[in-house]
């Protein structure tokens, strides 16, 4: 049962990136484009998350909480450039 | 993994089927709806209810069928959930403001964009603070 849920979770965000990949690619604007980028970020964690269950290893976790942080980072400071036309001022 | 008691896989199962049906539900409302504000609301709500229902089940399996307590889990939960309204908030005002600017593509949602500030301010996108704008710092 655990095998059959994890290949639904699999393939339901593997279809969740395909949706966001479309956004990213249709735009119309830059925000959209950000918005994509940042629900991307939010699914690939949700994925690895699902493969540290799949493979029983926790050192995925150390991955998604890299990539929480990254992507919150990356987020706010093109939020940022787009705002002021600098990141730190 | 399969010796794990049935209740334990019943729950795992349940809470990893319900965190990528509202990731996908998220997804699904940012390409089906109009307009930037509306889009907003879907993955800032579902995704991180989705991978919140996901992380919980991590916990869940590992800790009731491997017997191993992890709390990175709840570290990567509590950081989502203080990041997401605080990056939803700056895509927002990016957008607040490059309609104000009028960049092209941007597409003016059905509510419109907000009343300026009563103190005679604009929004705090484009300009320093200065005195009589909020965060002027007089008075503080």
């Amino acid at each position: 049962m655990i095998a059959g849920a994890l290949a639904f979770g699999f393939a339901g965000l593997g279809i969740a990136l395909a949706l966001n990949l479309w956004r990213l690619f249709k735009g119309p604007g830059v925000t959209d484009r950000i918005l994509a980028l940042d629900t991307m970020v939010i699914n690939v964690i949700g994925l690895i998350v699902l493969a540290g269950i799949a493979r029983g290893s926790e050192t995925a976790f150390e991955a998604a909480l890299l990539l929480a942080m990254v992507g919150f980072v990356g987020t706010v400071s093109y939020a940022k450039f787009l705002l002021r036309g600098d990141i730190i001022e | 993994m399969s010796d794990a008691p049935f209740l334990v896989e019943l729950l795992v199962s349940a809470l990893i089927v319900l965190g990528a049906s509202f990731a996908l539900i998220g997804s699904w409302g940012m390409v089906r709806l109009p307009s930037l504000m509306e889009r907003l609301h879907g993955p800032t709500k579902a995704t991180t209810l989705g991978l919140g229902a996901m992380l919980v089940a991590s916990v869940a399996w590992f800790q009731l069928a491997e017997g191993v307590w992890t709390t990175h889990e709840i570290l990567v939960s509590v950081f989502l959930f203080v990041t997401a309204p605080i990056s939803a908030n700056m895509i927002a005002k990016v957008h607040l403001h490059r309609l104000r600017t009028g960049e092209p593509g941007e597409v003016r949602g059905p509510a419109g964009t907000p009343d300026a500030p009563p103190t005679g301010a604009t929004w705090a996108t484009y300009e320093a603070p200065h005195e009589g704008t909020p965060g002027d710092f007089v008075g503080d």
